[in-house]
Formats: structure tokens, C-alpha cells, sequence
């Protein structure tokens, strides 16, 4: 139940990134692999990112296993980091998805310049940027998934409230 | 000690991974075929819910300016963006024709240029990455579709099919970090491979010394890369900078907004060449 809920996840980021990503910035399937291993530990963060990047290879049209592996070793460091270390403020989030970002894009963008694949006019300035608009993304992510139950609860009250007023 | 044997098996995992990821890459490196079979099968199956993903955005996008449109004025804007789309890669066509027909004109060796037969396409979905500048149009195999077509609207230059499958094809644009298209600009002739930067422009590299270029020239395709035709629209020279008197990098932005791509066409080669119907023999008269 719990790996076809993480498969749901994933498929439905990379549907997602693929209905809205027009400007090439930003990767939800990246966030969506952090976000599992933050939330349920390394080896499901591990899976997820090796599901996630060799669809995104097979479908993207290049080599398959580039997105793959930096994927693989982020979603394995975010798990970790969410047993070491109390991963709760929107600063440290940030920081987790900044450094799993940079470390994917590291892995994406250095692999591809030592084979020849791409060649990138600035590297760093890429893997900067990348990290920082899928930082923002996490952290966003983040608020709307602990946002979701207490919007619930306000709005089961509201309905409470409601029901009462029309017995009464 | 559990908790322990926990942590040795996830490392072990990971080790696992990651060495398969290598060993992937490697052989890939080593025998650079064709798509996989598992590249293939995913691009079937992943495209169907793909493509249904881009229609509900595309759903919400659509009302959104249906809420300020009439919808007859709609279909009659698609129908016209259409026929324009047509008409601008036939100009197109002939301005390649005329610009070439004007150099070449003293050498009698001309080759015979052909208009292209196109194929209309939709796309039904973007890049699932920002490391790959692709599209997947809703044409395929089954269409006539083949690798290395090139892809292009009504402003110029799309790319080059990557990826055909049965009923879809993954379509790598210009823009994209892999892609590099053999180029020259209208106005001198200067020869150069315009690369993608993964923005949403293109640099020009392997440029002559003494080429020629200013901001605001025309680029079109050259024609020498085995893929685009020469004189297709690419871009216009947007910045030149230069570090005594070689070119130190030139930008080009491409023509076609890569934001908002909806239709398509694809060159999928040379229209046939039209052969004049045999006379009818004398003293035969047609009933």
C-alpha cells in the first residue's frame, strides 16, 4: 500500500512537471523524491529517486540512469538527514532541498560534461539556480502538506457549526 | 542490533543503486544504439497519461481565456493560425529559394530544391525535467514519423524528432543542451552550429574569424547537418561579443516562443515531384 502510494506520488509529479514545466525551471519530481525520503526514511527516498529519474530519462530522451543516480543519492541523504536531524523549520527544509538540488544537479551536470553530452557555458550558475527555485518549491510543498489537515479540520468545523445551527 | 542491520542494508542498497547506475551509463556510453525497448514501452504507456495531464491543463488555460473570447472567434482563430502556420513555412520556402537561387544562379550545377510534405501535430506534453528541453507531439510511428524529422512552426525551427513511438514522438528542441543545429546567417552567409544554452536561447559556436555578424541578423538553417533543410527560419542575433577579432560568444533567440507551443508541424520529407500525365496517343479521343 505504502510503495503504491509512493508510486502515485511520483508518477503524479512527473505528470505535473510535464503538464506545467514550459519555462524549464524547477523539478517537481526532484521535490516529490525529497519529500518521501524527509517523510518516510532512506531506502524509500533511495527507490522513489531511482523510479522517478529513469522515467525521467526514458521519457526526456537521453541517456538513462543521468537522472537517475543524482536522484537516487538525494532521495537516500534526505531520509537520513530526517533521522539525524530535526528537519521541522522552513529554514532547515530549505536547506535540504537547496543541498539535495545542488547535489542532484551536480551528479546531472558533471556527468554530462565528462561524456561529452551537453556542454553548459556556466555549470555552477545552473546548479545554483536549479537549487534554489526547487528549494522554494520544497518549502512551499511542505506548508501545503501540513496546511491540508488543519484546513480540513477548520472546514469540518465550519460544517459542525452549520449542522448545529439548522437542528437548533 | 536490528536498527544496525537496518543501516548495513540501506547503505548496501545504496551502493547497489548507485553501481547500477553507473553500469547503466557505461554500456550506454559504450553501444550508442537506437531508443531501447524500455525506453520505447515507457514513451507508450507514460505518453497515454501524459497526454491526458496536458489536456487538463491545457482545459483550465483554455478556460481561463474562453472567460474574455467568444468561442466562435476561437475556432475561427485556430482554424486561421492554422492556415497561417501554413503559409509562413511556404514563404518561408520560397525566401530560402529565392536567397539561394541568388548566389547559385552563375553555377549551372544547381541541385533541385523541393518544398517538404508536413504533417500537422499537437503537443500533448512538456519536458519532465529541467534537463531536458523536449516536447511530445501526438504524431508518431503510425503517421509516418520518423527519428531525426525535423519539427518546426509557423516562426521557425521547433527541432528534431527524437524519440517516435506508436502514436506520439518525443521531440527534442533547439533549446535544448544536446541540440545543436547547423546554421548561417541571411545576410552574409556566414556559416556557424547554433547550440542550446537550455534557456530559451541558442549560441553560435564554430564561427569563421572572419565572419561577419552584427545584432539583428536573420539565422537560418545551412543545411548541412543531414537533418534541417537549409533556409528555414532559426533566430535573430540578439548580443555579440567579441575579444579582439574573434567572437567570444554570439546569442541567438530563437523565433518561435518555446513557452507556448500547441501546434506543430513536422517536415517528413521532400513533396513528390509532379510528373506530367502521359499525352494520349493520336487518334484516340477520350469519352
Amino acid at each position: 500500500m505504502k510503495a503504491l502510494s509512493l508510486a502515485a506520488l511520483v508518477f503524479g509529479a512527473v505528470l505535473v512537471q510535464s503538464a506545467l514545466s514550459r519555462s524549464g525551471m524547477g523539478d517537481l519530481v526532484l521535490v516529490a523524491v525529497v519529500a518521501v525520503g524527509l517523510l518516510q526514511g532512506r531506502v524509500a527516498g533511495l527507490l522513489t529517486g531511482t523510479a522517478a529519474g529513469l522515467l525521467q530519462d526514458a521519457l526526456g530522451g537521453g541517456m538513462i540512469g543521468l537522472s537517475g543516480l543524482g536522484k537516487s543519492v538525494a532521495g537516500y541523504l534526505a531520509g537520513v538527514a530526517g533521522t539525524q536531524f530535526i528537519v521541522t523549520q522552513w529554514m532547515s527544509r530549505g536547506s535540504l532541498f537547496l543541498g539535495a538540488s545542488a547535489l542532484n544537479s551536480a551528479c546531472f551536470v558533471g556527468l554530462s560534461m565528462l561524456l561529452g553530452l551537453r556542454r553548459y557555458a556556466s555549470p555552477l550558475r545552473e546548479i545554483a539556480t536549479q537549487a534554489v527555485v526547487n528549494a522554494a518549491a520544497g518549502v512551499l510543498l511542505f506548508y501545503a502538506i501540513e496546511a491540508l489537515p488543519v484546513a480540513r479540520e477548520r472546514w469540518n468545523a465550519v460544517l459542525d457549526r452549520r449542522r448545529k445551527r439548522r437542528y437548533h | 542490533m536490528a536498527r544496525a542491520d537496518a543501516g548495513t542494508r540501506a547503505r548496501s542498497l545504496l551502493v547497489a543503486v548507485v553501481l547500477g547506475h553507473v553500469l547503466l551509463v557505461s554500456a550506454q556510453v559504450a553501444t550508442p544504439a537506437g531508443p531501447s525497448l524500455l525506453r520505447t514501452t515507457a514513451v507508450a504507456v507514460v505518453t497515454e497519461f501524459q497526454e491526458a495531464s496536458w489536456v487538463v491543463a491545457g482545459a483550465v488555460q483554455s478556460i481561463w481565456e474562453g472567460y474574455a473570447a467568444l468561442r466562435g472567434a476561437h475556432a475561427e482563430s485556430a482554424r486561421l493560425t492554422g492556415e497561417n502556420a501554413d503559409l509562413r513555412v511556404q514563404l518561408q520556402q520560397a525566401r530560402a529559394e529565392a536567397a539561394a537561387a541568388g548566389q547559385l544562379r552563375a553555377l549551372l550545377e544547381l541541385s533541385p530544391r523541393l518544398p517538404w510534405r508536413t504533417t500537422g501535430a499537437e503537443v500533448v506534453a512538456g519536458s519532465l525535467s529541467p534537463d531536458y528541453r523536449t516536447i511530445t507531439i501526438d504524431k508518431g510511428l503510425r503517421d509516418g514519423v520518423l527519428r531525426d524529422m525535423p519539427v518546426m512552426s509557423a516562426a521557425g525551427v521547433l527541432g528534431r524528432v527524437a524519440l517516435p513511438a506508436g502514436d506520439t514522438a518525443t521531440v527534442q528542441l533547439i533549446i535544448d543542451r544536446s541540440a545543436a543545429v547547423a546554421v548561417r546567417t541571411e545576410r552574409t552567409r556566414s556559416e556557424g552550429i547554433a547550440l542550446g544554452n537550455g534557456d530559451d536561447t541558442l549560441r553560435l559556436e564554430y564561427l569563421s574569424a572572419t565572419a561577419d555578424l552584427a545584432e539583428g541578423d536573420t539565422v537560418v538553417t545551412a543545411g548541412i547537418d543531414g537533418v534541417y533543410p537549409a533556409g528555414l527560419a532559426v533566430g535573430r542575433v540578439e548580443r555579440v561579443e567579441r575579444s579582439g577579432t574573434a567572437y567570444r560568444r554570439v546569442t541567438v533567440r530563437p523565433f518561435a516562443d518555446f513557452s507556448r507551443l500547441e501546434t506543430v508541424l513536422v517536415l517528413i520529407g521532400p513533396a513528390p515531384v509532379w510528373v506530367p500525365p502521359p499525352a494520349a496517343p493520336a487518334g484516340k479521343v477520350d469519352r
